[in-house]
Formats: structure tokens, sequence, C-alpha cells
């Protein structure tokens, strides 16, 4: 699947593991319940290290754990979740994180400019066709009218 | 009122563009239904029983004139020479094609109009007093802290996708005109015991299915303080707010099942950590008020005898003044209602000729501006009191002019079965025939203000709920019935209206609202009103007289 990151289209070197696989080789990122309950043998992991949240999991959770992670991934059930809104913009100014925030799963490309605003900067699309779409939603508007994160 | 600047008007530009784009994609099929569904209702565009509605934004009720003739040109160029005004003070285009949306979008664009966030799980468009700057009960003019709502909830980032749609209002007078308690959030400019003004801020009062008024959860809150504030209960709405269930997703669920003091203590949270990240600045508001400086008043209005003369020369004249018109602050000067409520016409209805010359009626007598109000009405708000006759006149040649506001006549009713997809029955049908049936102006001006609303499914969109008497469309086994309720209110006393009994057939409907007249009329004590009467004597005496004759 392609990935835009920082705006521009770029290799992926993440694998997302489910709860039940074994960890493989390289950057990875697992579940929250999985690394609150791996936490250990996941950072003994030879890779970088990544977690996926979804809309119900709370931020507050990796309060302590943000500067051992460099993705966190943040999942789309559905395009009208807008948790994952809140769960970046916490991310970026409540905790100042500074990683890789990842939009995967159902989001839309029409959904790319106001996710960069509240702090993402990457996103995983469907496929290859997204990619100009994506990229050129990312300057719908040049202009706002309130703070947020970017 | 408030004038674009070239970053307003550049947002409005590029989101009529984007729409295009989107409905390009929608229509080459390359953007699916149901994602096409949440980006099209964000533009304002539903699709209905026969065709799509364009619900358009107008900012807190206010309309230059040269935005009421582009309402106009849009109604004889895209639709049926003729819109709806709401009452969330938009208006509405019934029969729009939906390729033709992007075309009407631009056109908007032109005269700083759009639709955004009018429709959708979003922040919809803020609500205010129409009488805000002009009454005499006022603590400080609203408008410009709706402004500053307005540009914070346009295209903000984070709350595009909530639970639900979200609704605000905000009123500066004593009295009530806003139904601020049925909004999920309700903001009152107040003044504290140190003489300071700021705000009371109220969450989770709402109409639909479960109406519910809403609670202070900040009694007193700094100006400086308004947006942090906002921001804190949105965010906490945002991912709190319940996604499993369509009818307990509003904020009013939210507060009523984590409770009062749980939810305002993680709202002053969430505010105490940003708060003085959002500052408004005494310069950002200062600034906006200069958009709402008083227009340039004839300071010798009040000494012109005309006006007194006309009335005892006309007594229609002098009717529609009493019935119609409204106290100003400024000597000399009267707000005037433009009554949507004609016998013959649905409430709210008005034709693309009635807006020009409503146009051109603001352009002579009342500084190019039109106000449109929460009971479905327009609002002259700076009339010159020698200028109300030729204003009555053109008005009644309009049939602008029925002097029943606030009367049993001027109800607020929601499109119903005629037009909407949602309803189980029938409401337009039934406010003509109940004005058919009340055609007796001096019993209408006898009975005196009494607010009628009627929707037509439970989703409540004309308050119904909070009518002094509400009708309910139901559905049994697929005919039209009414549920009547009495007592409620959405002013300063809100209150949510009691269910009279069962409900009735649709032939029996204007017949019971008659009887409940009849029983009003008979018991109410001097110049008791409506209100008053019911909470004194009960339901019984109404229950009786209706349900005595079924
Ligand atoms: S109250 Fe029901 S019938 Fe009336 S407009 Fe709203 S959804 Fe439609």
């Amino acid at each position: 699947m392609p990935l835009i990151k920082n705006k521009a289209l770029s290799d992926n070197s993440w694998t997302f593991v489910a709860d039940e696989n074994p960890l493989p080789h390289g950057d990875i990122s697992v579940s929250l319940q999985r690394w609150q309950a791996e936490k250990d043998a996941v950072l003994q992991h030879d890779g970088h290290h990544g977690v996926r949240l979804s809309p119900a999991d709370s931020v507050d959770a990796l309060a302590n754990d943000l500067d051992k992670l460099d993705l966190i991934e943040l999942d789309f059930p559905l395009f009208k979740d807008g948790r994952c809104f809140s769960q970046a913009r916490l991310l970026r100014d409540k905790y100042h994180y500074q990683g890789e925030i990842r939009a995967v799963g159902r989001f839309l490309t029409d959904q790319v400019f106001y996710l960069h605003r509240v702090g993402f900067n990457a996103f995983e699309l469907d496929s290859a066709r997204d990619v100009d779409l994506a990229l050129a939603a990312l300057n719908d508007f040049s202009v706002r009218y309130q703070a947020s994160s970017q | 009122m408030y004038q674009y600047n070239e970053r307003d008007q550049t947002l409005v530009e590029e989101r009529a563009h984007q729409f295009r784009g989107q409905t390009e994609r929608y229509l080459t099929g390359e953007l699916g239904a149901d994602e096409f569904r949440a980006l099209r209702l964000m533009n304002g565009l539903y699709v209905q029983t026969h065709a799509p509605m364009l619900r358009v934004a107008i900012p807190y009720g206010l309309l230059s004139s040269k935005q009421v003739r582009m309402l106009a040109h849009i109604a004889r160029k895209y639709d049926k020479n003729y819109c709806h005004f709401t009452t969330r003070q938009n208006v509405q285009y019934n029969w729009p094609a939906i390729e033709s949306v992007p075309d009407i979008l631009a056109d908007l664009a032109t005269v700083q109009m759009h639709a955004i966030q009018t429709s959708g799980n979003c922040l919809r468009n803020t609500t205010s007093d129409h009488l805000a700057g002009i009454c005499t009960d006022e603590i400080e003019d609203p408008r410009p802290y709706c402004e500053i709502i307005r540009q914070w909830t346009t295209l903000h980032p984070e709350f595009a996708y909530l639970p639900r749609k979200f609704k605000i209002a905000v009123s500066g007078a004593e009295h009530d005109r806003a139904a601020v308690q049925l909004h999920d959030i309700g903001v009152y400019l107040v003044k504290n015991d140190a003489g300071d003004i700021g705000f009371r801020v109220l969450a989770g009062g709402g109409l639909g299915r479960t109406p519910i008024i809403g609670q202070t959860v900040k009694p007193f809150l700094e100006k400086r303080y308004l947006l942090s504030y906002l921001e804190a209960i949105l965010r906490v709405y945002n991912l709190l707010g319940r996604r499993d269930n369509l009818y307990k997703a509003r904020i009013k669920i939210l507060v009523k099942e984590t409770g009062l003091e749980t939810f305002t203590a993680m709202v002053e949270n969430e505010w105490l950590r940003i708060r003085d990240t959002m500052l408004l600045s005494d310069e950002r508001i200062a600034e906006i008020k200069a958009h709402f400086t008083p227009p340039a008043y004839d300071v010798h209005a009040a000494a012109d005898p005309t006006f007194e003369q006309q009335l005892s020369n006309n007594p229609a004249f002098a009717t529609w003044v009493k019935r119609n018109t409204e106290i100003h602050k400024t000597p000399g000067y009267r707000a005037a209602y433009i009554s949507l409520k004609a016998p013959d016409s649905p409430p709210g209805d008005i034709s693309d000729a009635q807006l020009d010359a409503i146009a051109d009626l603001a352009d002579q007598y009342s500084f190019g501006e039109i106000r449109t109000t929460h009971r479905q009405n327009l609002l002259l708000a700076d009339i010159r009191q020698s200028d109300l006759y030729p204003v009555w006149q053109t008005l009644t040649r309009l049939k602008l002019a029925t002097p029943n506001i606030g009367t049993v006549t001027d109800m607020i009713c929601c499109p119903g079965l005629d037009f909407c997809s949602l309803a189980n029955a029938g409401s337009i049908g039934i406010a003509r025939e109940i004005n058919a049936t009340l055609d007796d102006l001096d019993y209408i001006h006898d009975i005196g203000d009494i607010k009628i609303n009627m929707s037509g499914c439970m989703n409540g969109c004309a308050h119904q709920s909070v009518g002094h008497i509400g009708i309910l469309g139901v559905d049994k086994k697929g005919d039209e019935w009414y549920q009547i309720t009495l007592g409620g209110s959405s002013e300063n006393q809100a209150a949510i209206g009691e269910r009279l009994g069962p409900a009735v057939a649709k032939h029996e409907i204007t017949p019971a609202i008659v009887d409940i007249l009849a029983v009003y009329v008979e018991k109410r004590l001097d110049d008791e009103p409506f209100l008053n009467t019911v909470h004194r004597i009960g339901l019984e005496p109404f229950r009786e007289k209706v349900y005595a004759t079924h």
C-alpha cells in the first residue's frame, strides 16, 4: 500500500503485527493491548517500535512510553470516526510527541487536509490511484481560522 | 454586519472548488455514495423525498440586501422560484439538481455566503437573538461573539466528524429569544458581581427524540477564554460521545450518562490545560465589534408626527404596528417583522419576487439589512417610525403583512411529509387547515401570544416539544396521527411540554387545537398568558374538552 509521508510519496519500512503473530524482523507496530502486555519483549526486538491505537484507546495510556515510540498509527474503522482527530491533536499538543503519526484504515483522501492539520504526517493509502488525490487534497485550503497542531 | 476580508473570501471560494471536485468524482462513480453523503452533508446538501435539498447558512440570521437578491436569483435559476427559511435562521432550497450545486455554491461565494456545515455531524451555524443590537434589554450585543464562534467553527479540522450534529446559540439579552437552553452549547452574556461582562455556558441541551434542557457548566467565563472553553467541551464530546447508537449520540446523552459534575470536571481539566494557548485578545474582540457598530440613525426620527397620525387614521396599519413591530432602543425607530405565515402559504416559504422586493425595502428603509428569526419570519431591524407606513403598504401588497407575529397562526412548522423523507405525517397541510379555521383576526389577537410548533416526526425540527402547544406527527399503521403537548417553552423558563393524551387522527387535530384555545379563553384570568393558565389549572380541563368529543 502506498504511503505519503511529510507530503511526499515515501517507502514504508513498517509492519503491523497482529496480536497472535510472532514478531518478525524490522520495524514493527503492535496494538496497545500487546504493547501493554509485552512491552519488554517488544522493546528487545531489533527494529524500531510503534503502537497502533483504535479510536476507543486513550492516548493517555502511552503518556510514559512516547519517547520509546517512533510511530503511532491511528486506525480508522470507519471514516466517520472522528475520535482519531482528537487523538492526534492530544499526542502533538498535550504530549508533544514528535514521531510519526500515521493514518491507517478506512479514512478518505478527502480528509487528509484536516488530518494533517490535527497532527498526522503520514497516510497509508488503499491504492496507487489515491496518491495524487491525497497529495492534491493536502492543499485544499490555503487559509485557516483556528489554531491547530499544524 | 460582518464583511469578509481576503481570508474569508478565499476560504469560501476554495471550499466551493473542493466540493466541485468531490461532486464530479461522485457523478463519475469514483467516490462512493456513502463517502459522498458525508461530504455533501457538510456542504448543506441532503437527498430528500423528491429531490436534493440544499441548506444555505445565514450566520446568526444576518443578511445584506445584496445577499437576499442572490437568494432570489438562486431560487429563480436553480429552483422553483421559492425557498424556505428554517428554525435555525438558515434558508433551504427544495429542488436543486445535484449537478448544479457546485455552481450554486460558487454563486453564493460571490456574495460572501456558503453552505458550509449546515448539515452533517459537525459544528453547525451559530444562531442568536434576532433583536441583537436593537433591543432594550441587552447586556451586550452577542453578534461579535457569534462571528468569532462562526470563524472558529468553520472548517475546524478536529471536529468535522463528531458523533452527531452540534448546535451553538448565543444570547446577550435578559429575555432569551434564541432558545439558548435547547442547544448543545448555549451561551448567555452575563454580568458578574464585579460588574464585568462574561459568559454563562450551558451544555447538553437539545431537542429531537429526547428533549433535554441544557445545564450550566460554567456560571461565569471571562471573555478571553470563550474559544478555549468551547474547544474543551468539544474535545471531551468528540472523544467520549456515543457512536454506537444514533439516538444516543448527542452531547445531551453524554452529559446525562456521565453526570453533570463528572462531565464538567473533564471539561475543566482539558480547559485548564489549553486555555492560555488560545486566548481571545481584547484587540481581536474590538476588531470584530467594529463590524457591528450601529447604523447612522436619524436623530430627529422621534420628532416626526406623521407616525401618530397614520396610526389613528388607519386601524389596519395600527393593528399591524401593534402585532408585527418591536420597540427599538433608538427613539423614533422600530423593527418590523415580515410575516412568512400568510394563511395560504407554507410557513417560512418565500418567492424570488418577494425576496427582491424585500431587498429593495431594506435598501430604502432599513440600512440594507435583513434578519431571519428563529420562528421563520424575517425582520427589518432599523426602520424610522414615520417610514413604517410605506413599508406596511408594500408588505401588504406582497402578502407579507399578515398581522400575526407571535399569535396562533405564527406557527413553526417543518416541511413534513410533503418534502421530508423521514416524516410520519404532514405538517404544512395541518398548518393551512388551522389557519383557515382560525380566520377571525380579532379572536386571534384576543388569544394573544401563543406558540404552536409542529413537527412531522420525532426528530422535532420544528421544536414541538418546547411549543406552548406542540404537535408531533406519528405514524399509526400507515395513517397520519398527531400527538399534542402543552406547556413547553424555549425561553428563560425553558420547559418540555407535557403530553395531553393519546394521539388524535388527522381530521381531529384542528378541532383539538380549537378546543384547547377555547378552554384557555374560558379559564384565563384577565390578561393571563397561555402558559400561566396551563400551569395554574393543569392539563385536565384541556384533556376533558379535547377527548370528550371523541
Ligand atoms: S421533524 Fe421529521 S418530518 Fe419534520 S423536517 Fe424534521 S425530520 Fe423531517
